[in-house]
């Protein structure tokens, strides 16, 4: 599947504030098409917040997210989510649960099938298309979380620490597939995380947020294609180093920190 | 026989005791139909041997008796028929406007406000209290039984599918909205199937509850139905009859138990 996707996010002067609460200040960014932003920094930093702003699932305190460029015609929902909980329905089966994103459309019956075929296929779920969620391991409920996102031929993937509920094994199997199916496809990906390991094997843009309310403290660009990158390239390993070197105190402060949210 | 041992720093190897034993219920299908069979002969012998006064307590082959004279000679067909059509009408009556109106107070927030109040306020109303005003509105024919029971099964279900409604995990509303799922669609795929667990647990309540009312109602004002049967028997002493009446409520009861947990079972194969 090859979504090459051309459009690009511009994030200008975002703030948000819950009541009381400041958790982005001033946030200007761009999304480049076609490559994978990651975006890291210490509990509470609100790069979640970030991420459901770029989605369109909150509306921002201040500033604005505009999107630039062609969304292919195939696509049916371009700003798409892979959530941390999987958020699936438990009553509906593997298939069922991607037929549910493609059932509003204007696409056939028979179109509908061959996308959930596809998108099956490319997950390794094929298989289980009759199984109940409640069957399946983590590793593969995320698997079904990211078959139905790329059912949709997203312009835009937006992944919500999708690997976090997930064991340290699994966690390692689904990176290698996520870098391997973000490369093949091309898409324009935004990816929040709080493992460093992760942002450097997935990251071409690495935005590092400062402790709440969140600022960006710096952006970090490692060009190199994500096919061919090792947990143990050097350069990651060095990148993963400097990172872990900006957010540190911070970490540690959040850590210290009351929840007041 | 665990024995505490101190250390004494000698090397001698013990077996490690097991702790971890009880506290985990054992399914043992045979002992409940042992002991219900084993309480029918109890009751039985103590009548046949006269401990117990069958004038105040008729035993089980009386009853059985009783049953079997009923059900041939068609009484019992019509006694119960009439109590099944109140209880179908009532129940279905209550259970639509309730799931209508919980649905309501479940989606919009004024509705909910302005409902709850309401809801709140007579919910606890003993329902049976209300019988003599719905023989004034509506007469002491079928119409005020079966408002009876539709008064009574509408506000558990309302109550029901609220609580099930707003226990849709918000995290899948929100997925649905961002992949671009309508309104409608958000309601009928969401929201409807993930408040089913919860409107099917009503269910169970509001049967047992439409079945109280049921014999409550005929027990005013009745000349056909299970309850006018078990107090007309009552009124004559006839306690082989009015035994007989509760045995086939028991099996009522029973029956409608089984088909919400058979529904359950096809409905909730997810879970």
């Amino acid at each position: 599947m090859t979504l090459r996707s051309a459009v690009t996010l511009s994030v200008e002067a975002v703030s948000h504030a819950y009541p009381a609460l400041p958790v982005l200040d001033g946030i200007t960014l761009t999304i480049p098409a076609g490559q994978v932003t990651v975006l890291v920094g210490p509990s509470g930093c609100g790069k979640s917040t970030l991420l459901a702003i770029l989605g369109g699932m909150l509306h921002p305190s201040a500033g604005q997210v505009r999107m630039a460029g062609p969304v292919a015609a195939d696509c049916l929902n371009p700003l798409t989510y892979v959530f941390q909980d999987f958020a699936l329905l438990p009553w509906r089966s593997v298939a069922g649960n991607i037929s549910l994103v493609l059932e509003g459309s204007r696409l056939s019956r028979a179109a509908r099938q061959a996308r959930i075929a596809e998108v099956l296929a490319l997950t390794g779920l094929a298989p289980f298309a009759a199984a109940w969620p409640k069957q399946l391991s983590g590793g593969m409920r995320q698997r079904l979380g990211i078959a139905r996102a790329l059912a949709v031929r997203p312009a835009v993937l937006l992944m919500d620490e999708p690997l976090s509920a997930l064991d340290a094994q699994t966690r390692a199997l689904l990176l290698e597939e996520f870098s391997d199916l973000i490369a093949r496809s091309g898409v324009t990906t935004v990816y929040v995380t709080h493992t460093l390991s992760e942002a450097v094997r997935l990251g071409q843009q690495i935005v590092v947020l400062s402790r709440r309310p969140g600022r960006i403290r710096e952006i970090v660009r490692l060009d190199r294609p994500l096919t061919g990158r090792r947990a143990a390239d050097p350069d990651l390993l060095a990148t993963e180093a400097h990172l872990w070197d900006l957010i540190r105190a911070d970490a540690a402060d959040a850590d210290r920190e009351l929840d007041l949210a | 026989m665990l024995t505490p041992r101190t250390p004494t720093g000698n090397s001698t190897l013990h077996k490690i005791p097991f702790r971890a034993g009880g506290f985990a219920p054992q399914p043992l299908p045979l002992v409940g139909a042992l002991t219900l069979i084993g309480l029918l002969l109890l009751w039985q012998a103590g009548a046949s041997l006269g401990w117990i006064s069958t004038r105040f307590l008729s035993d089980p082959l009386a009853i059985l008796r009783a049953l079997w004279i009923l059900l041939v000679s068609g009484e019992l067909w019509s006694h119960l028929s009439a109590s099944l059509v109140r209880l179908a009408w009532g129940w279905l009556a209550g259970t639509l406007a309730g799931l209508a109106v919980g649905l309501l107070l479940g989606l919009f927030s004024l509705a909910r406000a302005a409902g709850m109040a309401v809801v709140s306020a007579l919910f606890p109303v003993p329902k049976i209290a209300l019988v003599p005003l719905f023989i004034i509105w509506f007469g002491i024919g079928e119409g005020s039984k079966v408002i009876t029971l539709a008064f009574g099964v509408f506000f558990p279900t309302v109550i029901n599918v609220l609580a099930g409604v707003d226990g849709v995990p918000r995290n899948l509303i929100r997925m649905a909205q961002s992949f671009g799922l309508s309104r409608w669609a958000i309601l009928l795929k969401i929201i409807l199937p993930g408040a089913l667990p919860s409107v099917l647990a009503g269910f169970r309540i509001t049967s047992s509850t439409a079945i109280i009312l049921l014999v409550a109602a005929e027990m005013i004002g009745a000349e056909h139905g299970i309850g006018a049967f078990v107090l007309s028997a009552g009124n004559l002493y006839d306690t082989d009859n009015l035994l007989a009446g509760i045995a086939v409520l028991s099996v009522l009861g029973l029956a409608v138990a089984w088909i919400i947990g058979w529904l359950e079972r096809k409905l909730l194969a997810w879970r």
